[in-house]
């Protein structure tokens, strides 16, 4: 009996577990083939397709042409195209800086133990939940000069004229954008810069006070580099964000005074469904995911730094 | 030793005013826009031009602004039943697709099965606005454009490597010995994933369907390209539409009425559902 048991046991044991994988191989398979088939067909399928349109002249209507690199040639002598990408590059740069000036100081002020932060918090929290289209159209009728509220607040306060019709100069329409991206955005990446506040052991900072650290110096030398990583992240979130920008624009400014405010996601737009150049607009689609394929990269690295020197 | 005492709890009692009071004007900022919309757009219609000061209605509540709303496109209760179908059909879907992927990641070991997952993240790295105009040529090309079906199918994809990530973590975090206790008293397979797993990631359920919901009630760049016929409008292609004018007027009236309507939801399943719409930012935070 125990003989025959332990010689039948090796032989009978491999035969499940040769059998029981294969069958456990197309049945995972199955379980992730909705998830897979979504994904190839409405992502993988458009970016191969993406880079095939960009070959071709493709009108909306009729044949298309194979013009092989005519639409890059032509992206690198299109001017509309630069101004476009500068101007997408000054969004990120100036809306970057305003959300970290503002979404710093609140992470650290909903951060303390007090009584009501819990309500601070989600107040603040609260315009991330709308949509940047709804954030956009309450913000345009907000900074009307005839039917908004901030004419008549600014007025009240003495800052502007009350006839001050903002959306009519590039830099007070800027303006007005930017302290929506900001209304509608700080919330976001105070919550990010929250989770890394609160994972720096009080200790150290209480080590820090302890050495004689004031707390200019304990936020210089204590927080700061321990943020890096939490830093890094809400910095690239904010970056890829901006560099996509679109509603706020459209809705806001429908490309503002003197065209001066087409992003580049609004002139890919404009160029394929208004202009319905899908080609071209295809070939810039294409720069546009490269550029920020390697923002991305430089992601990865960037945290990957963070963890060597934590 | 008293005065000191005095010193320090008037100090305290100093630094929580000046604490309560900038928390207090930070609410009012980030809240005060909401409550001037909202209380604004149940003004007479004969005020709707004017500005709202003060922002609540001093000439009796009015629906006006919502009936005016209505008049543009197919009406706004269709514009709202569009988007509402939109969104829930995303989160329904989102969340099928997602748990079956998870568990299948989570559970089972097949061929590529890291490369697969990774391809599915990686999509993250690219942005669906860069892939909108091969979208449009192919959803024609499978008779879905204008159509809330294929636009549902793009949010859905768009959702899932987040989604995907988040179940498998919710999978990951299930004890073994409970499936196999389930399994040696007969649950196999879907069975022991419906009847069994199920309960036990619904947190990650419950998040997933509300990033899917919030954000496919929100989305504009894809609505407006891939929504051609106006009666299958979103709200925010409607109220986009309402702002751009009629005649060259625009009417801010229904313009504070679609606002509302759009926001009122978010913020109501937000503050429902809080505590699960952080749990995802956070597994988004860290990983």
């Amino acid at each position: 009996m125990t003989l025959a048991d332990t010689v039948s046991l090796p032989v009978r044991r491999p035969r499940p577990k040769r059998r029981s994988p294969r069958r456990s191989q197309w049945k995972g398979l199955l379980y992730i083939a909705p998830a897979m088939a979504l994904v190839i067909v409405f992502f993988i399928l458009p970016v191969l397709f993406t880079f095939w349109m960009s070959l071709h002249k493709w009108p909306m209507l009729g044949g298309t042409r194979f013009i092989g690199l005519g639409n890059y040639i032509r992206m690198m002598s299109d001017s509309r195209f630069y101004s476009a990408l500068g101007f997408t590059a000054y969004y990120t740069v100036i809306i970057t800086i305003a959300i970290f000036a503002l979404a710093f100081p609140l992470a650290m002020f909903v951060e303390r133990q007090r009584r009501m932060v819990g309500v601070y918090r989600t107040a603040i929290f609260m315009p991330v939940v709308v949509g940047l289209a709804s954030a956009s159209l309450l913000w345009v009728w907000f900074a009307n000069v005839d039917s908004g509220f901030l004419n008549p607040m600014l007025a009240w306060l003495g800052l502007i004229d009350l006839k001050t019709n903002f959306f009519a100069s590039f830099d007070s329409a800027f303006f007005i954008i930017c302290l929506m991206v900001v209304w509608k955005v700080a919330g976001f990446t105070m919550i990010i810069l929250l989770t890394g506040l609160q994972a720096i052991p009080t200790e150290l900072g209480e080590a820090a006070r302890i050495d004689g650290a004031n707390r200019w110096k304990r936020f210089i030398y204590v927080t700061l580099p321990l943020m890096r990583k939490t830093m890094a992240l809400s910095l690239i979130l904010s970056v890829t964000g901006s560099i996509l920008a679109f509603d706020q624009f459209y809705i806001m400014t429908a490309g503002g005074p003197q065209n001066k405010m087409i992003s580049v996601v609004y002139y890919i737009f404009n160029q394929s469904f208004v202009s319905f150049n899908l080609g071209y607009g295809a070939a810039m689609s294409l720069v546009l995911l490269f550029i920020l394929v390697l923002i991305s990269i430089f992601q990865l690295w960037l945290l990957r730094v963070g963890e060597d020197r934590p | 030793m008293t005065t000191k005492k005095e010193a320090r709890a008037r100090r305290a009692l100093f630094s929580a005013g000046g604490y309560h009071g900038t928390g207090l004007l930070l609410a009012i900022f980030f809240l005060a826009p909401f409550a001037i919309t909202i209380l604004s757009s149940f003004r007479h219609g004969t005020e709707a031009r004017l500005p709202p000061i003060p922002p609540w209605p001093t000439t009796g509540v009015s629906l006006d602004a919502y009936r005016s709303l209505d008049s543009f496109g197919a009406g706004v209760w269709q514009h709202t039943l569009n988007s509402a179908a939109v969104a829930i059909g995303t989160a329904l879907l989102t969340v099928i697709v997602s748990l079956l992927a998870g568990y299948g990641f989570s559970r089972y070991r097949f061929l590529f099965k890291n490369a697969l997952f990774v391809l599915i993240i990686a999509t993250l790295m690219i942005p669906f606005q860069s892939i909108l105009t091969p979208l449009f040529i192919i959803l024609a090309r499978l008779g879905l454009n204008n159509s809330l079906i294929g636009l549902t199918l793009v949010y859905v994809t768009l959702q899932l490597p987040f989604s995907v990530f988040m179940m498998r973590n919710a999978f990951d975090a299930v004890p073994k010995e409970i499936e196999e206790a389930a399994r040696i008293d007969g649950a196999r397979d879907f069975r022991l994933l419906v009847r069994v797993l199920l309960p036990l990631v619904l947190p990650g359920i419950v998040t997933v369907a509300i990033f899917a919901f919030l954000n496919s009630w929100n989305e504009f760049l894809a609505a407006l390209v891939l929504l051609s016929d106006n009666s299958k409008f979103t709200l925010p292609i409607l109220i986009s539409a309402v702002r751009a004018g009629r005649l060259g007027a625009i009417d801010w009236g229904a313009v504070q009425a679609g606002v509302t309507v759009m926001s009122v939801p978010c913020l109501f399943v937000f503050l429902l559902l809080q505590r699960y719409y952080m749990r995802g930012l956070m597994a988004g935070a860290v990983k």
